[in-house]
């Protein structure tokens, strides 16, 4: 996989030396592709913090929400589905539109750009994690809350120690999976003006008129930060398989 | 804690089932049972599958909820409130036919969870409390391993000793060795025995009928959810008095 990458990426910068593109806007040797280059990776500060506040949110919205989705309860229960179907409905865009120029009307408020596209970003992802949650939850056998019962555990006691540390393992894939689309889906929240990655390619592109040569740099930039994320997940992985087996 | 009431001479039985039935759906699981065990007394359940002996015994710690009758355990009467529940439970143990081990602790973590949250012991002093749990068991140099890593035999002896670990007055067995390759049954019978020997009261649903003769002091037949026969285990074995029951040891006992 890794291989394909950067095969990929070494393909793009080989044919950048044909005519057709014009590498001078974020050439490093000359002092305006410096300025340019500098200006386009300052967005990978914004992109981060975005997605990980938004990342460390959703995981605590999704938790509280998939919780009284286990419920024997229906009307505890129902919390839960009208909560995720509602949510995953909205598209994400949708809901950054309307968490930055709808909330702040409905609710008297002010809010950044920053916050509006954190809570956006979190609330739609937490729909997602809440049912991935949910799923590894109910993978686990009841005979491990019947042991925990019976030596005298309170039920948060049983999620924290028991059941939540064996159910993160099965998780792991697929929350490693809503991480990355949640990364990428960072990107949106260019529209309503924060800048970050995208945003800053668009504004260069205005400005250079060298759409190839930005853009390409954004698509690596996303490669970069993605890839990192994988080879991070997999590496909890493997890490929590070894815990377990030794 | 429990009242002390069960105490022996004291008239009353430690535990005390009255009527008790229990419904899954339609199916009639329990049907008016009543069944009393006194302080230290070794009861051994047995009967065909479906009879409704492990569901009797995971009423008593409410791992199923009856509908009917009354269940009191020292004293205490189980109703829908969580405090009779915990107090109960916090007396007594349960071994279950999985053993249920907690797979991603280790074995010495598996003993100390209980303690440490249960009771707020320290680390170090759950560690303490629970080596000799371990020792009991016969497997202290397993304490840093895995479950998985461990035979069926010695996972359940770890199920015994974090049971143990709580320091219940009442264990209860559900099938404890029906899950184990038969090289492995012994070394949990004779833990089990052992600790009938130090006076812990048990109810223990098990097909071991060698380990009944030797420990019981009272044999319970179940069938179709009710209890069809209760006898000490001497009258139990030579003359069973109902024909189900009689049926169901000729068939267990020529094996």
């Amino acid at each position: 996989m890794n291989n394909k990458y950067l095969f990929i990426g070494i393909a793009l910068l080989l044919s950048g030396c044909s005519a057709q593109w014009g590498w001078y806007v974020v050439d490093p040797s000359l002092p305006a592709g410096r300025s340019n280059l500098q200006f386009l990776l300052n967005g990978f500060y914004d992109t981060i913090q975005l997605s990980v506040s938004a990342i460390l949110i959703s995981i605590v919205i999704g938790l509280l929400i998939a919780l009284p989705g286990l419920s024997h309860n229906r009307g505890t229960r129902s919390i839960n589905r009208v909560y995720v179907e509602i949510v995953r409905a909205v598209p994400i865009l949708v809901l950054i539109l309307w968490v930055y120029y709808g909330l702040p009307q409905m609710a008297n408020i002010s809010i950044s750009v920053f916050w509006a596209g954190v809570i956006a970003l979190a609330l739609s992802d937490s729909a997602f994690e809440a049912e991935i949650f949910r799923a590894g939850i109910q993978s686990i056998d009841r005979g491990q809350y019947e042991a925990a019962q019976s030596i005298s555990l309170s039920y948060s006691d049983t999620m924290r120690f028991v059941i939540l540390p064996q159910a993160i393992r099965r998780i792991l894939p697929a929350l490693g999976n809503q991480l990355v689309y949640m990364l990428k889906m960072s990107s949106l929240v260019s529209v309503i003006g924060m800048q970050e990655l995208t945003r800053r390619a668009n504004e260069l592109v205005v400005t250079e008129y060298r759409p190839l040569e930005v853009y390409t740099i954004l698509v690596l930039e996303y490669l970069v930060l993605i890839l990192i994320v994988s080879a991070g997940v997999r590496w909890l992985e493997r890490k929590m398989q070894t815990d377990e087996r030794h | 804690m429990l009242e002390n009431v069960g105490q022996p001479g004291d008239g009353h039985s430690l535990i005390d089932i009255k009527k008790v039935s229990k419904l899954f759906g339609t199916f009639h699981a329990l049907k008016d049972v009543s069944l009393e065990v006194g302080w230290g007394e070794r009861v051994v359940i047995c009967g065909p599958s479906g009879s409704g002996k492990s569901t009797l015994i995971r009423c008593i710690n409410q791992l199923e909820k009856h509908q009917s009758g009354s269940i009191t355990v020292g004293g205490i009467v189980l109703d829908d409130s969580k405090a009779s529940v915990n107090a109960i439970r916090a007396n007594v143990g349960m071994v279950f036919q999985q053993f249920n081990l907690f797979p991603h602790l280790t074995v010495l973590e598996n003993l100390t969870l209980g303690p440490t949250r249960a009771r707020n012991l320290t680390k170090t002093q759950a560690r303490d409390h629970a080596m000799p749990f371990l020792e009991r068991v016969k497997i202290p140099e397993q304490a840093d391993k895995y479950p998985r890593q461990l035979s069926g035999g010695q996972q359940q002896r770890v199920a015994i000793a974090r049971s143990l670990c709580m320091e219940p007055r009442i264990m209860l067995f559900d099938e404890p060795t029906s899950a184990l390759d038969p090289e492995m049954i012994n070394e949990v019978l004779d833990v089990m025995t052992e600790l009938a020997a130090s006076g812990m009261t048990m109810i223990c649903v098990t097909h071991e009928m060698g380990f009944a003769r030797r420990v019981a002091d009272k044999m319970v037949f179940m069938d179709h959810g009710e209890v069809v026969e209760e006898a000490k285990p001497d009258d139990f074995f030579k003359a069973p008095k109902s024909a189900r029951c009689r049926e169901f040891l000729e068939k267990i006992l020529q094996h």
